[in-house]
């Protein structure tokens, strides 16, 4: 098992780096490929697509709005574009290619199925505002989603549109002020653990609330007595994340609940980690008044290199009425309906408004649908049990090594959290992350929570089989000794991906984020400043 | 001229009823490489620790508070292209912003600068 | 499960190394009582690819998609063809199962995109800079004037009665929650964008005007105009176009002096799918870039001096920022980027200008064609694909009597504007490069006898 891929290929862009004095006259290196910008490749003038050239001069209405010239972006021809994207994408680390343990971002397995149900043309060439009879499967799909989610968390409803994790806490916290609004009450004050997400507190400010925060205690969990102590008249209500970001359940939850319910508050659940109790909990039996699900997290939609996401918002009782058009609701008459600003008279005045145009994320309900019918209920809870398994597989066999801080508490969750105390002097969670980059595998988490210094957070997921785990134990403790060690070579890791280390100082000192210069002309300034290799 | 140091690590060089204010050669360790400086506008009132600036490096944004209440004579403009001066020069050609007292007596509160390396040294 | 690769071996010893004796004691942390004993009941069981294939065709068989009916359907979504190697190079798995590029060493793919989808982006909306995209037009609009206040200071935005209405709507329920006042125009059934009535909105409280191009009814407003006005009352302008092919033929809104340009991309590269996901597009001067929302890429070069690129500016953004970042949002829309980018790059500078002029004369054709229909009228002085025309009755009947007939005859006023009674007689109609001069006649004869 400590193989680690002793005979198969595997990407070596440093062969003719340090030591190595071979150079090539192309800078290619075998099946390793640099590739140019779009812009220094191609020219305004190259087209890819064959278009109608019988076009009639602009009508004389719209003569004066007229461009002077083109926009001077190049084109390519179809085999150049294939060759300039596929190449690019031989840069990037993806599932597909191996273990991808991002904690908190659930980087599971993407079925190819839900593509291609996605790609079906009933649903990837619909239009938005078609009349609602030529678009009741679609709106169908949303339906049946809606219902799966609102089962899987034991909630009232749903809101379907928002588009990202962000959005949906954004989502709920606003359902949250119109409901305090309804009651004619101020309440400014949003507490958020200290353990938390970024955009929680960002979200919160975003909505108009001050932010307080609530401390951790030594085990990890949220300080329920410090939390209790701050709840009053002036608390809208608190952002839980459960299993929070040390990758624990939170056990006080209901109780947190409770007290917060008394206070005449509301439970915000950031849903982010649904993945370890999806068929297991339902976050309603816990008291919760709102939880986003990250459709990209525990339903599988592709994070596609940073989005597109979704997060719908599940709702409790006291905030469902508030949830934002447009929605799909099932009708007396057994018909779905498409609740928008046209109707929403009928019924459903208190809606706070509009969060996006259009009805959300469909693409991704048709494949979050098609991942959720494959894993029917008892699939569903399958996944948590293997990635709950997977997480403690790997903190149980790396905890002699890596101190764990929060183990010695009981199991954890879907994630396994590891810190750098005990490395030898000057190393650090960059050297181990760096050092997995030329183990063949994406690092985990780093420096999150901001709980635990020099925090590594590990989730494994379900789709990773116990071979590729032992594997990646196999590299994680390798790393740790030779950090443990002080071997000098891990600080200036990776030495064998496309990119050694990137000076990220001079990114943000001299911000150069588009190309200055014309499409075609080789020497421009970004390659002759930068000498490419 | 007298030089004050806050807890939070800035300095602060008095001259007249006008201080010079920056953070110290420690913060800007701690800090790593400085990649922009979010200066106060001139004329600005601020009471003593209001955030009145913000030093940016790759992976963080630190809020620089007053260690006096005033209001904002200058700010160092040529931080704009070269804040890295920060980094390099954080007590000198790094200052942040110069402010005019409104209360002289609260530097009372702040150390001296054998009393903030003591500070330092406890951390 | 064909998708969960442990067996029943694998489980066993695994719990053996971590020294538990089953799953559940695993889940010790959680209460007894909200732990599910079994899966949830009446809930179907798992399904094989072949089954759920077959439920997922027989939904997708309910719906009347775009392509198998004379289609004329646009406000704010266009059906435009999508070249095949877009989608087959979008489903490269190193793209599609990638996450956000926070290891450059080994995301160099994904942020090279990002930084010639950047550069595109500005070029094609006349910005100094572009970032790496938003949620969507809309979501990118009330961005937009999120940061119209850091810049200015001063929280007053004027809405065009041209902005998409959905669009004003996330704008007025989001302000509902900060401190920003929303002045929104009334639209009215005229056949110019309503540029006097914004100019003479702006005072000096103004933080922005909010002006859509081509605007919603497919008018042409004069952003020279406005942005001059703005400028002279401390105001930015805030174009939003939400078809970029017309920015083929129509000059660039940074040409014309707007401050910030927002859009929707979808056009490009995306496909319809019944609303998303689409892809948010913001671009903006270049003094503005630490107020701006989003993701940024920029270049750089690596420890052996290779160029490389990575997400810079981070310090705007929430997870360091937290609760003082310019905007929560934590994500793009990356894999739409990438489509978009892939299409622009097939199409390049002058066929993005063809194509425009396929499509403006497209919609020439069908505006010449639906004049001729009895009782119908030609609202627009100018249009690029899309135009209002006004029919002798509410437009929303119309469309759906239509929609019995198998066309999809454009979007009627009153669904987008159901409180102004005054608008109920006009449709939107659109023609991209997709409709045939076939479509055109069949719409145009099945309109005849509806209106008949």
């Amino acid at each position: 098992m400590n193989a680690v891929n002793a005979s198969g290929w595997r990407p070596q862009m440093g062969e003719a780096g340090e030591g190595g004095a071979f150079k090539t006259a192309s800078g290619d290196y075998g099946l390793m490929l640099e590739e140019a910008l779009s812009f220094e490749l191609g020219s305004s003038a190259k087209c890819g697509v064959d278009l109608d050239t019988l076009a009639r001069p602009a009508a004389a209405g719209l003569s004066k709005f007229l461009r002077k010239a083109a926009p001077a972006l190049p084109g390519l021809t179809e085999p150049e574009a294939v060759r300039h994207y596929t190449r690019l994408s031989r840069q990037n680390y993806a599932i597909d290619l191996g273990p991808f343990p991002l904690g908190s971002c659930t980087m599971k397995h993407n079925p190819r199925l839900n593509e291609k149900m996605a790609r079906l043309p009933g649903f990837a060439d619909v239009h938005p505002l078609q009349p609602q009879k030529t678009v009741e499967g679609a709106l169908e799909v949303i339906e049946q989603l809606a219902d799966w989610l609102i089962t899987l968390t034991g909630m009232a409803s749903v809101a379907m549109s928002p588009k990202a994790g962000a959005h949906g806490e954004l989502c709920g916290l606003l359902c949250i002020r119109a409901a305090l609004d309804a009651r004619g009450e101020k309440r400014d004050v949003v507490l958020v653990p200290e353990s938390a997400h970024g955009t929680n507190p960002a979200t919160a400010a975003f909505a108009g609330f001050k932010v307080q925060s609530i401390p951790a205690t030594p085990e990890g969990r949220v300080d329920v007595e410090a939390l209790k102590a701050k709840l009053g008249p002036n608390v809208a209500g608190v952002m839980i994340t459960n299993p929070n970001t040390c990758g624990l359940f939170e056990p006080e939850m209901k109780a947190i609940g409770d007290a917060v319910h008394a206070a005449g508050g509301y439970v915000y659940c950031d849903g982010a980690n649904f993945n370890a109790i999806v068929g297991k909990v339902r976050p309603g039996d816990l008291g919760v008044d709102a939880m986003h699900i990250n459709l990209h997290k525990t339903f599988s939609t592709p994070h596609g290199g940073g989005g597109p996401g979704a997060g719908p918002v599940v709702l409790s009782e006291a905030l469902a009425p508030f949830a934002p058009l447009p929605f799909v609701s099932r009708g007396d008459d057994g018909r779905i309906h498409l609740v928008e600003e046209e109707n929403r008279g009928e019924g459903h005045d208190q809606a706070f408004g509009r969060m996006v145009a259009f009805h959300g994320q469909m693409g991704m309900f048709t494949r979050a649908l098609t991942y959720i019918l494959s894993h029917g209920a008892d699939g569903l809870r399958q996944v948590a049990e293997d990635a709950v398994l997977n997480a403690n597989y790997v903190l149980r066999s790396c905890e002699d090594l890596l101190p764990a801080p929060f183990a010695k508490s009981g199991p954890c969750m879907h994630e396994a959290l590891f810190s750098d105390a005990g490395l030898a002097e000057g190393f650090s969670t960059l050297d181990i992350a760096k050092g997995l980059i030329d183990e063949g595998f994406h690092p985990m988490t780093v420096y999150f929570p901001l709980v635990v210094k020099g925090a590594m957070l590990v989730e494994p997921t379900e789709t990773e089989s116990k071979a590729g785990l032992d594997r990646f134990i196999a590299s994680l403790r390798s790393l740790a000794q030779r950090a443990k060690d002080g071997d000098q070579s891990l600080h200036s890791a990776p030495h064998f991906a496309p990119r050694r280390r990137l000076d990220e100082t001079l990114a943000a000192r001299k911000p150069v984020l588009v190309w200055q210069g014309t499409p075609g002309e080789p020497g421009t300034p970004a390659l002759s400043e930068f000498g490419g290799s | 001229m007298t030089r004050y140091f806050s807890q939070e690590h800035e300095w602060i060089e008095i001259e007249g009823d006008l201080g010079t204010v920056g953070i110290t050669d420690y913060a800007q360790g701690q800090l790593g490489d400085i990649t922009f400086v979010d200066l106060p506008a001139e004329g600005a009132t601020f009471e003593k620790g209001d955030s009145v600036a913000v030093v940016d490096s790759v992976k963080a944004a630190s809020d620089v508070y007053t260690p006096v209440s005033g209001t904002i004579a200058e700010a160092n403009d040529v931080l704009a292209d070269q804040p890295e001066l920060v980094n390099t020069d954080a007590e000198v050609g790094g200052w942040l912003f110069r402010i005019t007292l409104s209360d002289a007596s609260e530097l009372e509160a702040l150390m001296d600068e054998a009393a903030y390396k003591d500070y330092v040294a406890s951390l | 499960m064909r998708y969960l690769p442990l067996t029943p071996a694998d489980r066993a010893e695994m719990l053996g190394v971590i020294g538990a004796a089953s799953v559940d004691d695993l889940f010790v942390d959680v209460p007894a009582e909200a732990r599910l004993s079994g899966p949830i009941e009446g809930l179907p069981a798992h399904a094989s690819e072949m089954a759920v294939e077959r439920h997922m065709s027989a939904l997708a068989a309910k719906n009347l998609s775009a392509g198998t009916a004379p289609f004329f359907i646009g406000a704010g979504a266009y059906r435009h063809h999508v070249p095949a190697s877009v989608d087959h190079l979008i489903q490269r798995g190193e793209f599609l199962t990638a996450y956000t590029p926070y290891q450059p060493e080994i995301a160099q793919g994904t942020l090279q995109v990002l930084f010639e989808f950047q550069t595109q982006v500005a070029r094609l909306f006349g910005t100094d800079i572009a970032n790496a995209s938003m949620y969507d037009g809309s979501t990118a609009c009330w961005e937009a004037i999120l940061m119209a206040s850091r810049v200015t200071r001063k929280v007053r935005a004027v809405l065009s009665s041209g902005l998409h209405p959905h669009y004003a709507e996330v704008v007025r329920t989001m302000a509902k929650f900060t401190e920003d006042e929303i002045v929104s125009l009334k639209p009215e059934l005229v056949a110019e964008a309503d540029d006097a009535a914004v100019i003479a909105a702006i005072d000096d409280k103004t933080s922005c005007v909010v002006v859509q191009y081509p605007d919603v009814m497919g008018r042409i407003p004069d952003l020279a105009a406005i942005a001059e006005a703005a400028h002279a009352k401390g105001a930015l302008l805030i174009a939003v176009v939400t078809e970029p092919v017309a920015l083929g033929m129509i000059e660039a809104p940074g040409n014309l002096g707007a401050d910030i340009v927002v859009g929707e991309g979808q056009s490009l590269g995306v496909g319809l799918q019944f609303g998303g996901p689409y892809l948010g597009l913001f671009g903006c001067r270049e003094k503005f870039v630490r107020q701006m929302p989003g993701r940024l890429c920029g270049q750089t070069v690596d420890a052996e001096g290779k160029r490389g690129f990575v997400l810079t500016l981070s310090t705007r953004e929430q997870h360091i920022r937290r609760e003082k970042a310019t905007s929560n949002i934590c994500t793009n829309s990356g894999l739409c980027a990438l489509a978009f980018s892939i299409h622009l790059t097939l199409l390049g500078g002058e066929g993005l200008a063809q194509l425009a002029a396929v499509n403006h004369d497209k919609a020439q054709t069908l505006i010449e064609r639906l004049a001729k229909v009895p009782g119908v009228t030609v609202l627009n002085q100018a249009y690029f694909n899309e135009a209002t025309v006004v029919l002798p009755r509410d437009a929303r009947e119309v469309v759906r009597d239509l929609a019995d007939r198998k066309v999809l005859g454009g979007v009627s006023l009153g669904r987008l504007f159901p409180e102004d009674s005054d608008l109920h007689r006009g449709l939107l109609v659109a023609a991209t490069e997709t409709v045939t001069d076939e479509d055109i006649e069949t719409f145009a004869r099945e309109l005849e006898g509806v209106l008949a």
